[in-house]
């Protein structure tokens, strides 16, 4: 299944594994980042009417 | 409607919202059908032999790394001429893809250049102006870490996103300018011209543009909607401080 890379096979599957990597690692961050704050946001309204 | 409505946060949150998931399955898809098609069943190329599949990770990134900087730029003067909050955020939203966009551009080409090129890195002007604008996304970052009043740091890397403009240019038109250097012209807008992309080369290399392009949209928009709320927790907790 995996074709005949050759000399290439580092070049080739490094840059798809990297990339895949650094992708993956990127949206990872972001949602983990958005969940957080969306959290915390939820926390600080409700604080804020407790309080008036 | 104006599409200056968007610039109001919650609006912007609301807009969205809804759409985040189809654009993000829209991203997934096209980019697991293009790195398949691009990897798994394309042929080997008769000048680059089986690293012409570099071609599908190495093109779109280069391709987004330059975008993303456009698209820092227009918010940005949004920001300088209009002074909405949302276009500063959704600039500072973008830096870091556009970095990893870069990144990846610069290790596809490093690794695609040392069996084809015999070398890791040349001075040549499209990859030194590459480096260039990698290290230009490094300072906007740091600068919107390092600069503590929102405002401030929205009109200061504003500015210097307009200078890294420069370099963003000269990373695509490189070729062009000074028709020199190791790295070829590009390829792509080749079509009909004597030394086009091969055809089997071309759907796939499409597809995985697209792709690249609806993640960058969908990890814009999901940043965008964090720095919103960041900012919102701030202004708040300021106001039970105060």
């Amino acid at each position: 299944m995996i074709p005949e890379l050759g000399k290439y096979a580092f070049a080739v599957l490094s840059s798809y594994g990297v990339s895949i990597l650094l992708l993956v690692g990127l949206a990872w961050m972001s949602v983990q980042r958005a969940r957080k704050l969306r959290q915390r946001l939820e926390e600080v309204e409700a604080r804020m009417k407790r309080h008036g | 409607m104006s599409i200056w409505e968007y610039a109001n946060p919650k609006k912007f949150i609301a807009t969205t919202t809804p759409i985040l998931p189809w654009l993000t399955g829209a991203a997934i898809a096209t980019l697991v059908v293009g790195l398949i098609w691009g990897f798994f069943f394309t042929p080997e190329a008769a000048n680059f032999g089986a690293s012409v599949k570099i071609f599908f990770v190495h093109v779109p990134s280069a391709m987004m790394a330059i975008n993303a900087w456009a698209m820092m730029l227009v918010a940005s003067l949004i920001w300088v001429i209009r002074r909405h909050h949302v276009s500063a955020l959704a600039a500072r939203a973008a830096a870091p893809i556009g970095m990893v966009f870069t990144l990846i551009a610069l290790f596809t080409g490093a690794v695609w250049g040392q069996p084809t090129w015999g070398t890791w890195w040349e001075w040549d002007p499209r990859l030194t102006s590459f480096l260039i604008l990698f290290l230009f996304y490094l300072g906007y970052i740091a600068l919107w870490e390092a600069i503590e009043d929102p405002d401030t740091a929205a009109d200061l890397t504003a500015v210097l996103c307009m200078v890294g403009s420069v370099f963003a240019i000269l990373s695509r038109y490189a070729v062009k300018f000074w028709g020199q250097g190791l790295h070829q012209d590009s390829t792509i807008a080749k079509v009909g011209e004597r030394d086009p992309l091969h055809a089997s080369y071309y759907l796939p290399a499409l597809i995985c543009m697209a792709a690249f392009v609806l993640i960058f949209v969908a990890l814009v928009l999901i940043r965008t909607q964090t720095e919103i709320r960041a900012r919102r927790i701030r202004a708040l907790e300021a106001r039970m401080r105060a």
